[in-house]
């Protein structure tokens, strides 16, 4: 078997090119191994091999992201990697951020796998830890000895598609993704265990501390509604009959966008709900009861408000990952600002 | 209560001239029970077939899984309200179960909360019914029966099936006698002085058609929380309405062979002692669920205990009343452990729960419904699988042409069961 | 899905039953809905009772836009 394909990024520090006065330098790639490449090549063993390393100056990288990024990844896919890894950067702010910027960029474009390392302090690692496998290093270069074997042998694992272990074994900062496994022992027996630690005062640990949720400041309050558009946006999963979309009645992937111009209800022949949450019974009857077009358009007619968007947006809330329901909400937002919208009305069952 | 239990194990299943028991196999009529089933005049059709571990086969869309269970003595009869109306107080005397066996019910879905059952291959694993003997009841209804109608039919032919199953144990020796016993409250506290006071929070589905359970034949949402003896549930007091996503359904096995009432038994009197049951629901007004954790924080200190374990069925807005359960009950003065499953997402990145509270920092996973499996096809399909895009789980593309599935694990039935039964978790990568 | 209209520039006004899921998880203007199975009316009152109760809702709703919010509130009655 031919050896896997590696390709490296490192900086112009690293590189050996210089320091400050050279992080302008712009994107370039040479043949086999530079600088830390050489203990990571060696590291990599029989099974692969660094082919290039491409090069780039921290502050240009900074400066010229779009730029610097295309310009990489067009010198770092002639290659045909089959793994990328970028640095270790240590405590390097700029360049554990082009490392996890890069890495990103390579993992989505080539669709390959990429690795790196970085001090647990250096702002890129919290930027990309969720994103990335980002081994954990100590915070300066001192440490390459002890990271390069940790990168080259997760870098392995990932170039090879073998299963990954735990953070605390493969020596990555925890990316917060939760991945099952069988306990040797079932959930009940865990849970006396762990309860009767916690009445007799001893240390315990839980297997999922509380979730923390983000917040967002208030927009100001409308000042006149009768001039103000306004859209119903709903969790609810109210869809057209049939569910044109394929929308999930649980755990959503999508949301859908339906037209609502010209009607005066949601009557039950055209829309329906595939919630998967609760009893449909009343709301298959009357979809109203969750998207309130009926009173809305009578409020509308009246001019209690401006206009009603001609369309409501929907998905089903139940079970659905927060990740998801905040990439609906950014998707559809922008197309709610470009058409004039400036209040919505969300229902959830 | 004293309860005795009488465990029969079964090692195979066949068809047979009669419906028994004999060396460890059970042998059921097929005739007799469809025939039985049939008297319901809402089914139009019912089939019986036979699945076992190892064996090639695909089950869905499952609905209820029961384990066959015979009262041999004292009062009242298995699953009480459910069948006839015969509702005296269970819990009591002796019992009979053929454990290795159930009888599952499937046929075409009444919403979109039925199941999957893989008898062999990599996801059998998830399954606890993939290692057992498996009766499996497949119903047709009547055409133009409504969605509730059909519910019920369906939930009544399996209970209706199990119990003519469980009568075969009757007479039979069982391989194994374990008593359960819970006395008084006073003489219980009193029994054990030094040991702390236990108890167990049972949040039961109650949120409409495939989200209901039942209490003694009445409907939990129509239930304010109330007091168990533990042993009530082993026959039967607790049957499954079919709630919910597969992966947590709390199937009337998992209420027969509760892993949490199983486990503090195991315990009492060594280094705990098991109180008992309160029992609890998840409705779906708010009121409901501020009035019921009120009444499960007020039971949690009159009857003055140290520590409770809580489990949800579900996931979603029960999240909420399983919050309000651990901040009530710790605000009475308990130690909380909850046991529950997690929703983070397809690739794991989002919060697994959709509520809250500092209270609960004591928390067993039993697992993340959201991972993507692949299903291989199997030789034979019980049921059909026709609607495995739209079940909970599943999604556009699932099902491929040549019968094997891309999907959720929450497609699995009880393969998260957020009440500890199995060994799945999850951990931060 | 309510923080990412809001922080896309529009205020947004979250109808829901199970409100401490909506505090939890950070919506600022929450009015209370009367149930799962049917936040926006209740078909258990006559048609026009139903839609009464839904129309008095929207307009909770639209009253709660046109409020000035410092923090996370809830409107009840």
């Amino acid at each position: 078997m031919s050896k896997l394909k590696v390709v490296h990024y490192i900086n112009n520090f690293f590189a050996g090119i210089g320091g400050e006065e050279k992080a302008d330098i712009v994107p370039e790639i040479r043949e086999g191994v530079v600088g830390p490449g050489m203990a990571l090549n060696k590291a990599l063993g029989d099974e692969a091999e660094v082919v290039a390393t491409a090069i780039c100056g921290d502050s240009y990288f900074g400066e010229n992201l779009e730029e610097a990024q295309a310009t990489l990844i067009e010198m770092i896919k002639q290659y045909e990697p089959d793994l990328f890894v970028a640095g270790p950067a240590f405590n390097a702010g700029r360049y554990g951020v082009a490392c996890g910027i890069i890495a990103k960029a390579v993992e989505a474009e080539l669709n390959i796998p990429v690795i790196t390392g970085m001090y647990i302090e250096n702002p890129g690692a919290d930027m990309f830890k969720k994103d990335l496998h980002i081994i954990a290093t100590n915070n300066s270069a001192a440490d390459m000895r002890n990271a390069i074997p940790k990168v080259a042998k997760l870098g392995l694992k990932l170039a090879k598609g073998e299963e990954v272990g735990p953070p605390e074994e493969e020596g990555y900062h925890v990316r917060g993704i939760r991945v099952n496994y069988f306990h040797e022992r079932r959930g009940t027996e865990r849970a006396i265990d762990m309860l009767l630690k916690k009445i007799n005062g001893e240390e315990f640990v839980t297997e999922y501390p509380m979730p923390v949720f983000d917040r967002v400041e208030p927009q100001p309050a409308i000042k006149d509604m009768s001039k103000v558009k306004v859209a119903i946006v709903t969790s609810g999963g109210i869809v057209p009959q049939g569910n044109p979309d394929r929308i999930e009645s649980s755990s959503a992937t999508k949301y859908g966008i339906y037209d609502i111009s010209g009607m005066d209800s949601l009557t039950s022949d055209k829309f329906m709900t595939i919630h998967g949450g609760y009893d449909r019974a009343f709301v298959t009857e009357n979809p109203n009861l969750v998207v309130p077009l009926d009173v809305m358009r009578e409020m509308e007619k009246e001019g209690v408000i401006g206009e009603l968007c001609n369309y409501f947006v929907t998905t089903t809330g139940t079970g659905t990952a927060v990740g998801n329901a905040k990439a609906f909400g950014e998707a559809f937002s922008k197309k709610l600002v470009a058409d004039g919208v400036e209040a919505v009305i969300l229902t959830s069952t | 209560m004293r309860l005795e239990l009488g465990k029969i194990k079964i090692t195979d299943v066949q068809f047979g001239e009669s419906t028994k028991v004999e060396n460890g196999t059970l042998f059921v009529n097929k005739q007799e029970l469809i025939d039985m089933a049939l008297q319901d005049e809402r089914l139009k059709s019912v089939a019986i077939e036979l699945a076992r571990p190892g064996e090639s086969i695909r089950i869905t869309p499952v609905k209820d899984v029961i384990e066959p269970r015979v009262k041999v003595e004292g009062s009242g009869v298995m699953f009480p309200g459910m069948i006839g109306n015969k509702v005296k107080t269970v819990g009591s005397g002796r019992t009979h179960a053929l454990v290795g066996a159930t009888v599952i019910t499937c046929g075409k879905i009444v919403g979109f909360q039925e199941g999957v059952i893989d008898m062999s291959g990599p996801i059998a694993k998830y399954c606890p019914f993939s290692e057992t003997y498996n009766v499996c009841v497949v119903v047709t209804p009547q055409e133009g029966l409504g969605t509730h109608a059909y519910e019920a039919a369906a939930r009544e032919a399996g209970l209706k099936i199990a119990t003519a199953v469980g009568e075969a144990g009757r007479n039979v020796e069982p391989d194994e006698v374990v008593v359960y016993d819970t006395k008084p409250l006073l003489e219980q506290v009193n029994e054990y002085p030094g040991l702390p006071k236990i108890g167990y929070i049972h949040m039961l589905q109650s949120q409409g058609l495939l989200h209901d359970t039942y209490y003694y034949g009445v409907d939990a949402k129509q239930i304010v929380p109330t007091f168990m003896y533990p042993t009530e549930i082993m026959d039967g007091a607790i049957t499954s309405g079919n709630c919910v996503a597969p992966c947590d359904k709390v199937t009337t096995f998992h209420h027969l062979n509760n892993p949490v009432i199983e486990d503090l038994y195991k315990r009492h009197g060594k280094d705990l002692n098991f109180i008992g049951v309160i029992l609890t629901n998840e409705n779906v007004f708010l009121a409901d669920k501020e009035r019921s954790s009120d009444m499960v924080g007020k039971f949690v200190e009159y009857l003055g205990l140290d520590g409770v374990l809580i489990t949800e069925e579900g996931y979603g807005n029960p999240d909420t009343d399983l919050m309000m359960n651990c901040k009530k009950a710790t605000d009475a003065g308990a130690n909380v452990v909850l046991i529950t499953d997690e929703f983070p997402g397809r690739d794991g990145k989002s919060q697994s729960l959709a509520d809250a509270k500092t209270e609960a920092d004591a928390l067993v996973s039993c697992g993340n419904g959201n991972i993507i499996l692949n299903f291989p096809p199997m030789d034979k399909v019980i049921g059909m699988l026709d609607y495995i895009e739209s079940q909970i789980g599943g999604y556009e593309g699932s099902l491929k042409p040549d019968g094997s599935i891309e999907g959720e694990l929450q497609l699995v039935i009880a393969s998260t069961i957020a009440n500890g039964y199995n060994k799945l978790t999850a951990r931060t990568y | 899905m309510v923080k990412e209209v809001e922080r896309a520039g529009i205020p947004v006004v979250h109808v829901c039953t199970v409100t401490p899921i909506s505090l939890t998880v950070g919506a600022n203007r929450i009015v209370p809905a009367v149930g799962i199975p049917y936040p926006l009316g209740d078909p258990n009152l006559d048609v026009e009772g139903d839609k009464k109760l839904r129309r008095q809702l929207v307009e909770k709703a639209l009253k709660a836009l046109q409020t000035e919010v410092e923090e996370q509130t809830v409107f009840e009655d």
